[in-house]
């Protein structure tokens, strides 16, 4: 009976509980992940041969890495399991990989992409410097190589990962020089009624930030970033901010790391044809899921970070639902009461995801206030005045006619940390709505391929 | 030259040693090829469109900012890597490169 071809793209938590309820229901799925080890970002795994124990690695959250390490332990050699391959296209009925230089093919009668997502960012100037990184590049620094991104760290942007990574860094003994929000008091107090809806994570992110104060690091809320200094050859030496209060705030440090929550991993469903939708609360676009994960698609389903930001635990009941989904389509027996648990489990944290986009807010005016020397694009040098030229000059208000003009987006990361700022930058350029602008277009490869890849026969 | 990176905990991994630019370097046994370059030194390429040097964005394999190469020309991120013994590594493009802003 279980003859059809699963496969699942992703082995974060969304990928591993999409696993392992399809295994419990007598299928073998085969699941591909870019990354040589299983975990995702959020439960990655440290090499062998490094020694820290769950707690130190994962804190508060690991009991769940565990957890979630041995269920994939368990489920090893009931599915196929292609570590370290990239899936660069697909096309109806047909996934196109590339593992280690080699290219093949693999079909499929059902896909479920869980696909995750990158840090969300917002340009400053003199971010390209060397010693700026992502907020999330900033943890696998430490979670994944024991390391600090710098001498003197600062963190800046918004979201509960700014607390989380920051007191990470200093219970391993890193310098943080200071973290700088840019979201202010007030809008975490009228969020307060929405967090509510999971006060043990209230309250685990409250106990972080009273760390943070108790360890003396000067925290800064409501902040306007307005440089990254330093300079092309050394790379970053401080930070100059605007405080709450109106006053220019300089911080020294040779590391900054900077992001605002996340964004979500689109481009596989966007080349299956899945339709997106604009999602007001947080100001970006989002597949466009079902309730249990099916997309616009027949046979094609999403589930975790990579259809809706929701976080880790979200992404494994969102998994588990996927996974029953695509059993239902299949006209196969499933576990009603553990669908509306998983179901009831969403709920409450979808009302806690519209609590944290309300807190910490996606900061769009910055945008508008870049001045025209800022680089947006980092991987081309391309500044906001070039980007806003092509919207004055050349009319060009629509994302993907903007990069086309400007090659905002069309760089070695392909938009992943320019695309919503830009399509920001130029909204306040034709002053519409972000909306309006658009998304960019995935593209395959999604991400970039050697041309010396050979072929290998399936 | 001072490192850009801080090593933290995990010091007590075994050597491992490889040539980066023709000159060779020690790392420890799961370093990636950014942690065993960004230790010693503060950058791991020039940037194709300014004078800027990069030292990577993301760690996750997603912004492609820490391209390096292997002698023979093969490109590999740096933050997805592992260093192993004997590795060549250039930090220059091998292929030609031509100034695109000024």
């Amino acid at each position: 009976m279980a003859t059809a071809r699963i496969v699942i793209v992703g082995a974060g938590p969304a990928g591993i509980r999409c696993a392992e309820t399809l295994v419990a229901a007598g299928f073998k799925p085969m699941l591909i992940d870019e990354n040589r080890r299983d975990g995702g970002q959020i439960y990655r795994r440290q090499p062998q041969g490094f020694t820290r124990n769950y707690a130190t690695l994962y804190g508060t959250e690991a009991r769940k890495a565990q957890d979630l390490h041995e269920s994939f332990d368990r489920l090893r050699g009931a599915i196929d399991y292609r570590p370290d391959t990239l899936v660069w296209n697909l096309t109806a009925g047909q996934l196109c990989c590339v593992s280690q230089g080699k290219h093949s093919t693999v079909d499929y009668d059902a896909l479920i992409l869980c696909t995750g997502a990158t840090d969300r960012l917002m340009p400053i100037e003199g971010w390209q410097l060397a010693g700026t990184y992502s907020l999330g590049g900033a943890q696998i620094a430490l979670k994944s190589q024991a390391v600090s991104i710098g001498h003197s760290v600062v963190f800046m942007g918004s979201g509960p990962l700014l607390y989380l990574v920051a007191s990470q860094y200093v219970k391993a003994g890193a310098k943080v020089a200071a973290v700088l929000d840019t979201s202010p008091f007030s809008k975490r107090i009228g969020a307060l009624p929405k967090l509510l809806a999971r006060p043990g994570l209230l309250f685990t992110g409250m106990k972080l930030l009273a760390q943070l104060y108790r360890a003396k690091i000067p925290v800064h809320l409501g902040i306007k970033p307005l440089v990254v200094q330093g300079d092309a050859e050394t790379g970053v030496s401080g930070v100059r901010v605007l405080t709450a209060r109106g006053e220019t705030l300089n911080v020294d440090c040779d590391a900054v790391a900077l992001g605002y929550h996340l964004r979500p991993e689109t481009q596989l469903a966007d080349l299956a044809g899945c339709r997106m939708r604009f999602d007001e609360a947080s100001g970006q676009w989002w597949l466009a899921v079902d309730e249990e994960g099916r997309t616009s698609v027949s046979g094609v389903y999403a589930a975790g970070d990579g259809s809706k930001i929701r976080g880790a635990d979200a992404a494994e009941h969102a998994g588990r639902l996927a996974a029953m989904a695509l059993l239902e389509d299949l006209h196969q027996p499933i576990n009603a009461g553990l669908r509306d648990e998983q179901r009831q489990a969403l709920a409450v944290m979808d009302q806690f995801r519209l609590g944290l986009a309300q807190a910490f807010p996606w900061p769009a005016e910055q945008a508008k206030a870049l001045p025209d020397t800022a680089i947006v694009c980092r991987c081309e040098m391309i500044s906001a005045g070039e980007l806003r030229a092509v919207v004055s000059e050349k009319g060009a208000c629509e994302v993907n006619r903007a990069k086309a003009f400007s090659r905002v987006g069309m760089g070695r990361c392909q938009g992943r940390y320019c695309s919503q700022a830009g399509a920001e930058v130029i909204a306040a350029a034709a002053g519409v709505s972000v909306q309006q602008v658009g998304r960019q277009r995935g593209q395959a490869p999604v991400k970039p391929l050697s041309i010396l890849t050979e072929e290998v026969s399936p | 030259m001072k490192g850009r990176f801080v090593r933290l905990a995990e010091q007590g991994r075994p050597t491992v040693s490889l040539t980066v630019d023709g000159a060779a370097i020690e790392a420890l046994q799961g370093d990636t090829l950014m942690v065993a370059l960004l230790t010693q030194g503060n950058a791991l390429r020039q940037s194709e469109f300014d004078s800027g040097r990069r030292a990577g964005f993301c760690l996750m394999g997603a912004c492609q900012d820490c391209w390096v190469w292997t002698r023979s020309g093969e490109r590999l991120r740096a933050c997805s890597n592992e260093v192993r013994e004997g590795l060549d590594i250039v930090t220059t493009q091998p292929e030609a490169t031509w100034p695109l802003h000024g």
